[in-house]
């Protein structure tokens, strides 16, 4: 009666159109589940015994495993940042295109960002370890991650590179400034917010990372007296929890800080970003 | 001529920071194939690779179940995330009003940051309960690490999916419109085949992830070195092979673990390849 101009949907339409949706709900219905399972049975749980300064396995607290995290993090950061962000300076501002060498950049740092994290964790072990002699140590851990999470430093970095306009270099090129001062006074500033956020989603593998962590920073559950010893990070902290099968409700609630960390880290890159796209 | 010097001097210490890359995947191969090499000359490449059996207290190495475990488990994973991921791209791309993409998207890059391990511990809590309880077998099983997979690769999925999709010049859709298609029939028959190629490598690209995932599957697949005969038992994957036993492991046993890893290397690897392929045939 209705169907005067609207003209009538074939079968065919009609599913596509009712597969798609279903497909999103799904989804969507999968990612608040997770989330609402692991808040629901994990908030409960957060004791303040928990955080205390010491683990014992009386109150099996955390502390000490954010602390490392925080100190894992930094260290990772402060090796990993300086080269990514050289690497891609290389690439855009100096490297000749058909140079041998940036092709070898590229499929080193395609092949890096395809390893899965156990590869990292096993070499990590046979050369900072074996090779080298250090014993389970924050520093290993740290190098370990530094060279997964390079070419992530080296992909976002590099993208935010190219995005600064050719215009911002000639200018600065005709006021009589050199390449380097060039780099440093006028591209690099301009491509912070892209930087910033390659970083921080840099944060997030950082964080969340277990098996690249176990064989080469170790699964000692105390804040380490120097670099050179071992100490688990978070996500660390909840796979040793796990192997020792008592602790539900203490990796509950490790769960929920750990997905607190990842939802801060998530609203701060979109924050950034969208900083990027109006400034 | 001091500041020339400068300029010089800051190229080489940009092209050194460059090589660092090259540096890592050079050691990485060296320590992985060298350790590899001598298990594999003790063992013998094909005894390793084709043997059924892994015991490592009679010095028997044979990663043809994990070998299998780990196709089993990618298998699973792409039937049940690839379907899913696309379609929900296919959503996200032509159907999403701006408000409700608001959400979704950030939902699906959060779903991206959650650690491997709270996954696992997801799956252990809910997954393997639920298949216990209502399909039998322990639980720890093929299944459980092929759902639990699925919604992993997930973001890896709809991303580049999704940014394919919308890749597709406009035209593609505007001239199956006006040839009297539906919106529905427009995108999935004129939009989406434009697109194959951006979507196979969101296929790979799930691949690589799926067989590379370690903690995950390690907490929710029962670990058996053996062949599954069904979906309700357990498997032991490459990556789990390793990280259970390096641990403990000595002499022929620790480098059959490296030769694991070498093995798990080269289907990265090949996966990899196969991945610029697409790319590249993309443009």
């Amino acid at each position: 009666m209705f169907q005067t101009k609207r003209k009538k949907l074939d079968q065919l339409t009609i599913t596509l159109n009712i597969l798609v949706k279903l497909s999103m709900i799904m989804t969507f219905i999968i990612i608040i589940f997770m989330i609402g399972y692991i808040f629901i049975n994990g908030i409960p749980h957060l004791k303040l015994s928990m955080f205390s300064f010491t683990y014992t396995t009386d109150n099996v607290s955390l502390f000490p495993a954010m602390i490392n995290t925080v100190t894992m993090t930094a260290i990772t950061l402060l090796i990993a940042a300086p080269l990514g962000i050289g690497t891609a300076i290389y690439l855009v501002e100096y490297a000749n295109k058909k140079n041998k060498i940036v092709g070898l950049i590229r499929i080193t740092t395609e092949t890096l960002a395809g390893i899965p994290s156990i590869v990292y964790g096993l070499f990590g072990y046979l050369f900072f370890l074996a090779f080298i002699g250090w014993q389970y140590s924050i520093i290993a851990g740290a190098l370990t991650l530094s060279i997964m999470i390079l070419p992530l430093i080296i992909r976002t970095t590099e993208e935010a590179l190219i995005a600064i306009p050719i215009e911002y270099r000639q200018g600065s090129y005709g006021l009589g400034a050199g390449r380097l001062r060039t780099i440093f006074r006028i591209v690099l500033p301009s491509a912070v917010p892209g930087v910033l956020a390659g970083i921080i989603l840099s944060i997030g593998r950082i964080v969340g990372e277990t098996a690249a962590l176990i064989f080469t920073a170790g699964t000692v559950a105390k804040i380490p007296d120097s670099l050179f010893s071992s100490g688990r990070t978070l996500a660390v902290h909840m796979y040793a929890l796990y192997n020792e099968g008592l602790y539900v409700n203490e990796s509950y609630a490790t769960a929920v800080v750990l997905l607190v960390v990842v939802i801060a880290i998530n609203a701060l890159s979109t924050f950034i970003a969208k900083r990027f796209k109006k400034g | 001529m001091k500041s020339f010097n400068k300029e010089k001097v800051m190229q080489w210490v940009f092209l050194l920071t460059a090589s660092t890359s090259i540096i890592a995947v050079g050691l990485i191969c060296i320590f992985l194939f060298v350790n590899g090499f001598n298990a594999l000359t003790e063992i013998g490449l094909w005894n390793f690779i084709s043997g059924t059996t892994w015991r490592p207290n009679n010095d028997i190495y044979g990663i043809f179940p994990m070998i299998v475990g780990s196709v089993y488990v990618t298998a699973g994973a792409i039937l049940f995330g690839v379907p899913l991921g696309i379609f929900t791209a296919i959503y996200m791309a032509r159907f999403c009003p701006s408000n409700l993409y608001k959400v979704l998207k950030p939902a699906i890059d959060l779903l991206a940051g959650i650690p491997s391990i709270v996954y696992g511990f997801f799956g252990l809590m809910v997954i393997v309960p639920f298949i216990r309880n209502n399909l039998g077998g322990n639980g720890n099983s093929l299944l459980a690490a092929s759902i639990l997979l699925g919604i992993m690769i997930l973001p890896t999925i709809i991303g580049i999916s999704e940014s394919s999709i919308r890749a597709v010049d406009k035209s593609y859709y505007d001239g199956a419109l006006a040839l009297g298609a539906s919106h529905e029939r427009s995108v999935f028959f004129s939009v989406l085949p434009a697109a194959k190629s951006g979507l196979l490598a969101a296929v790979i690209l799930g691949v690589g992830r799926a067989i590379g995932e370690t903690m995950a599957v390690i907490m929710i697949a029962g670990n058996q070195p053996i062949i599954p005969n069904s979906i309700f038992q357990g498997v032991r994957t490459l990556t789990a092979n390793i990280v259970l036993e390096m641990g403990y492991a000595a002499d022929l046993h620790r480098l059959a673990l490296i030769a694991t890893a070498v093995v798990l290397f080269v289907f990265i690897l090949l996966i990899n390849f196969t991945f610029s392929y697409v790319k590249r045939r993309l443009r």
